[in-house]
């Protein structure tokens, strides 16, 4: 909740900046991520294989394939500008992709072409970095505990996902986006993307399991669009 | 003059026939191939995220381009039995005849043909990720794998191979737009020592081999079974208790490249960035002492040992020499 209020106030601030000021005036688009019908029941990850990991939880952790909040809000779906922004510079920030408890946080990556991802390890435990994209190079590297982070990049938009072979259960996805207008659901499935010129955007909503949707949104001024997104649950 | 036109038209429908009659059997993979590809797609894969396969080459038409340079030889892709004309002979029936690995008999082999589309290469000497160079495939070629249905083609000149190399970089645009990693580089190999073999232990414990390929390393890890390569197929450990060959080679340094470089494409990851080289070898001599039924200087060393030589005892089934025991 809190990064969402602080991403509120920061559009506030933008806008009135951009009202005041003689910068050109950001737009935002915002919205929330739910879903209809019944999503299957996640299943408790059997980590005893893992006993470093498994004593890290007192009650089993669910698998993150899907992961629903209340009001029928969906969480971990990318919600990016897929066409109508230019393409951006690389941040010079580094995404950071962190292994724990036999888990990937955040679950549902997202960072820039070219933006330096850095992936931590700390468990106690060696992990295997498996991500499988199509369209950039596949590698598959071993991080034994207490081994530095390792620092990669890809250079081709995509979304694919990255497991762990050693641990099965251990999935999770890299959304590699051309822009800096994206943003992952969290709790309550709500997403803002703010500073957007005044233009003709496609807004593309993509979830691991239930597929992506896309919106055409125009903008004109500091308005803020409201654009929601409604997919249909797989009961399996 | 009219004689002369007949005779061509006559000569010229035969041979079309003939090449109509030998290329059947790849347009006829064509279809079952899409079929399959179509099948095996799931819906939701978004589009575009898919490198582009191209058609099979109708016959007649000329082949794509490319050439290979392995030493002092260069491989071509057309030509009188040059590249194109042995992929289609020897390797379409499972590679495909668009050489995404969906051929013919691609349903009925495990681990699945290599998608040269996709050109993730398994055995490498350059860092994970990073394309083979033309050397390595024209090794494999030669070599062939162990553990799958990849033949050794020994019997191919090695002008042939040389062609083959060339042609199935055709397949995919990476080779246009990316350049082969740089080989990595193999320090000389020390001395087989007591120390070294213990250290490989060591090490073999600390990296988790033995998560997939088990503590005697027969690939029964508690991972093993869990094991899928990048086409969600399951695969396995390689068991170093059978035989002294590995996918890759059977030398020492092809050991040390294959950890060292990974095996793309399935779940053995590359620790080239968490082991230093001399740490390397030390794994190399102690996976030899793994491979009881091969008699190495790792092994006898180890077997001169009490703890060795009660390791191999009771590995060996029965404590009686067979067979495979007795190969020098």
């Amino acid at each position: 909740m809190k990064p969402l209020l602080m991403a509120g106030v920061a559009t506030l601030a933008f806008s009135a900046l951009a009202v005041a000021g003689p910068t050109p005036a950001g737009g935002t688009v915002s919205g929330k991520v739910t879903y209809e019908g019944t999503p299957a029941k996640m299943k408790p990850i059997d980590m005893s294989k893992e006993p470093s990991c498994a004593k890290m939880y007192s009650t089993p952790v669910l698998a993150e394939t899907v992961v629903t909040g209340s009001g029928n809000s969906l969480e971990n779906v990318v919600v990016y500008v897929s066409a109508g922004a230019p393409d951006d510079p690389a941040p010079s920030t580094a995404a950071v992709f962190n292994q724990k408890g036999c888990r990937y946080i955040p679950h549902v990556l997202a960072f820039q072409v070219n933006q330096e991802l850095k992936i931590v390890n700390e468990d106690q435990t060696s992990h295997n970095i498996h991500p499988l994209p199509k369209l950039n190079r596949e590698w598959n590297k071993s991080q034994p505990p207490g081994t530095p982070p390792i620092s990669e990049k890809y250079d081709k938009a995509e979304i694919f996902p990255v497991k762990c072979n050693v641990h099965p259960w251990m999935h999770g996805n890299f959304a590699v986006l051309k822009n800096s207008h994206y943003a992952v659901t969290g709790d309550g499935g709500s997403f803002t993307l703010p500073n957007l010129p005044p233009g003709k955007y496609t807004i593309t909503a993509w979830h691991e399991s239930y597929g992506e949707q896309t919106q055409d949104v125009t903008i004109s001024g500091s308005e803020t669009k409201t654009v929601n997104f409604v997919f249909k649950a797989k009961p399996y | 003059m009219r004689k002369l036109n007949y005779s061509l038209v006559i000569a010229s429908s035969v041979v079309l026939s003939c090449a109509a009659f030998l290329y059947s059997t790849p347009a006829a993979a064509q279809d079952s191939g899409q079929a399959a590809s179509a099948q095996a797609a799931p819906a939701e894969a978004p589009p575009g995220s898919v490198p582009a396969t191209r058609p099979p080459i109708p016959p007649g038409e000329r082949y794509p381009e490319g050439t290979s340079h392995i030493g002092n030889l260069t491989g071509h892709t057309n030509g009188q039995d040059a590249g194109g004309d042995l992929y289609y002979r020897y390797c379409w029936g499972c590679h495909g005849a668009r050489g995404d690995g969906n051929g013919e008999n691609a349903p009925y082999v495990t681990p699945t043909p290599r998608n040269f589309v996709a050109a993730v290469f398994k055995c490498r000497s350059t860092p994970t990720g990073y394309l083979p160079t033309e050397e390595d495939i024209f090794d494999t070629l030669k070599r062939g794998i162990i553990t799958s249905n990849m033949p050794s083609w020994a019997t191919l000149s090695d002008q042939n191979r040389a062609d083959l190399v060339a042609f199935i970089k055709t397949f995919s645009t990476r080779w246009e737009t990316e350049k082969p990693g740089t080989p990595i580089s193999i320090p000389p190999e020390p001395k087989v020592t007591l120390e070294s073999i213990k250290h490989g232990k060591v090490l073999f414990t600390k990296l988790e081999c033995w998560k997939c390929h088990g503590p005697q390393g027969r690939g029964d890890g508690p991972s093993a079974s869990t094991l899928t390569d990048s086409n969600d197929q399951p695969i396995r450990p390689y068991n170093f208790y059978t035989g002294y060959r590995f996918k890759c080679g059977s030398t020492n340094r092809d050991l040390y490249k294959i950890f060292m470089t990974g095996v793309d494409g399935t779940p053995m990851p590359s620790f080239a960035d968490v082991i230093k080289p001399e740490e390397a070898w030390d794994l190399v001599h102690y996976l030899r002492t793994l491979q009881i039924w091969h008699k190495s200087p790792e092994l006898a060393l180890w077997e001169s040992t009490p703890e060795g030589k009660a390791y191999v005892q009771s590995e060996k089934v029965m404590n009686v020499e067979t067979g495979s025991g007795i190969h020098p």
